[in-house]
């Protein structure tokens, strides 16, 4: 079993022998793992090694995929989002995602943001406006956009969508923020710009981003957990991990040799 | 022969079909302006209609269409957007929703007359409404839904899975999602459906034959339990029953060019909306 080795930050997430199956294929094998609190947790491995979808299963969003099956527990506070009677709804409030493709909907940049809010039954306009403006500016976007709040999402730059799709989720005012590739589609600038990003949001949030980019990964983590066919390989310090791995697999992978 | 020259064959007999259509459609329509525009004035529009549809306007007919055609819709958009959703959203495939598509698409197969028959004993008989404003629209409807509900659940397909996901990983439940992210960007395609839905409404005879429509009745309806005169219904009359056809031949063919005028009409309404929502919700 794979465990930090020092005294721990209290943990945000616990994970305790998670398996997950699409239909008869088992996509994960016995996963345990402890995310601490108010840090970049990177997971890293090749393409289909799972890493993106025990992102999925931490806000439950493997639910909405017909034929999925789940064994074992995630606790986060202390309960557990799969077994007690947690409202899923609310569980996606407090743990937010930001996915791979920027997914702006197609109407104004406020009322993206305002989105979220509006759906929790947040109707007053001032309210909505500092929420906005508050969120625009924790996604360092707002001085960018603070004068075209009414344009349209689409038409911002990749980079700004994809930071636009952060202050989106952080307008619902969640706990943990979940991130699968966020920067993948970004050139280098923009990516530059959303890991800069990351590093000031976690001060507030327990962050945990899937990446394929391994310098991404050393550059804005403080724990790695590299994944491969399913399983948790290794879990440690990311400075730790990538200067001494313990396992085989993990050096071969993180020196380049296959993935 | 070459290859080149099978080439050249094909294009050409292609474009000679697609040509053939559209000169098939050019003739009717100028055939009908031709003949039905001198008919069409403003007393032929306004007035009811005298000595069995011999004489005066066309008024009811008119009017009875509009609404029929207005009750089909009001009817079957919304049976056909909310079976629509619960196919492209909620349904688990499975026997059960193949079942249900396969009913859809023999519903879209069955004949007009059929659903005349179906609304004369269902409507009219069984639940009472008499041959009635409501009792046609309920029939027309039945006809029209098979293709709203197959446009509508189309264009919410056509809605990108990751709006779903976007709205769904803020903590919108499934149906603020449906609601907020998925129908505001599919209302142009159901919109199409309903298009479609008019012009098959305004047009049909048969399901209206047996469930509202009147031979002579010179007077607008009052209420939906009344019965109207139709378009399509009276100029099938004026075709078919009338004592001197040809003298009435010119009836004809202004209540043709009104008909169609009127689908037309409705159908732009519709389009107008449709460029709105397209523009609104560009995705």
């Amino acid at each position: 079993m794979v465990r930090e080795e020092t005294a721990s930050p209290s943990v945000a997430i616990e994970v305790n022998n998670l398996s997950f199956y699409y239909g008869a294929s088992q996509a994960l094998f016995d996963i345990s793992i402890s995310i601490p609190e108010r840090q970049v947790t990177a997971l890293i491995g090749p393409s289909g090694c799972g890493k993106s979808t025990f992102l999925r299963t931490l806000n439950r969003m493997n639910d909405i995929i017909d034929g999925t099956k789940v064994e074992g527990d995630i606790l986060i506070n202390k309960a557990n989002i799969y077994r007690d009677k947690i409202d899923v709804v609310n569980l996606r409030k407090r743990v937010g995602m930001v996915f791979q493709k920027s997914n702006p909907f197609p109407k104004s940049i406020f009322e993206n943001i305002a989105y979220g809010p509006r759906i929790h039954g947040i109707k007053d306009k001032e309210k909505l406006g500092e929420l906005v403006k508050q969120s625009l500016q924790q996604a360092g976007l707002w001085e960018e956009v603070k004068d075209r709040l009414d344009n349209n999402a689409v038409g911002l730059s990749g980079g700004q969508q994809q930071r636009l799709c952060i202050a989106r989720a952080l307008a619902v005012q969640p706990e943990i923020l979940l991130m699968d590739e966020p920067a993948s589609a970004l050139d280098p600038k923009s990516t530059a710009r959303v890991e800069e990003l990351i590093d000031e949001l976690k001060t507030k949030y327990t962050i945990v981003i899937v990446t394929h980019n391994m310098q991404q990964a050393a550059r804005v983590s403080d724990r790695t957990a590299f994944f491969y066919e399913g399983r948790l390989v290794e879990f440690g310090k990311t400075n730790r991990l990538f200067t001494n791995p313990k396992e085989k697999q993990t050096e071969d992978y993180i020196t380049g040799r296959f993935g | 022969m070459n290859r080149q020259l099978k080439e050249t064959i094909t294009i050409q007999l292609l474009r000679f079909t697609t040509y053939a259509i559209v000169c098939v459609v050019g003739y009717i329509l100028l055939d009908i302006i031709r003949h039905g525009l001198p008919v069409l004035n403003w007393a032929f529009l306004s007035e009811m209609p005298r000595r069995g549809g011999s004489e005066g306007g066309i008024l009811p007919a008119i009017v009875g269409t509009l609404y029929l055609t207005l009750g089909t819709v009001a009817i079957a958009l919304p049976v056909g957007i909310g079976t629509a959703i619960y196919l492209s959203e909620y349904a688990a495939p499975g026997r059960l929703t193949e079942t249900i598509r396969l009913a859809i698409t023999t519903l879209a197969g069955v004949p007009s007359i059929v659903f005349g028959l179906f609304g004369l004993g269902l409507f009219v008989l069984f639940c009472q409404f008499g041959p009635s404003l409501l009792a046609g629209s309920l029939t027309l409807a039945c006809m029209v839904l098979p293709i709203i509900i197959v446009t509508s659940e189309e264009s919410l397909r056509a809605v990108p899975q990751a709006f779903r996901e976007a709205s769904l990983a803020l903590g919108a439940t499934k149906w603020q999602a449906i609601r907020t992210a998925v129908l505001p960007y599919s209302l142009a395609g159901i919109i199409t459906g309903a298009i479609l839905g008019i012009g098959r409404a305004a047009g049909e005879t048969a399901p209206i034959l047996l469930t509202v429509a009147a031979f002579f009745l010179p007077r607008l309806p009052a209420s939906i339990f009344d019965q109207v005169m139709a378009l399509p219904y009276h100029l099938y009359i004026l075709a078919t029953q009338h004592p001197d056809t040809t003298k009435v031949l010119p009836l004809q063919y202004g209540t043709a060019l009104a008909l169609l005028t009127m689908v037309l009409g409705l159908s732009l309404g519709a389009i107008l909306v449709r460029v709105h929502f397209r523009r609104k919700y560009q995705w």
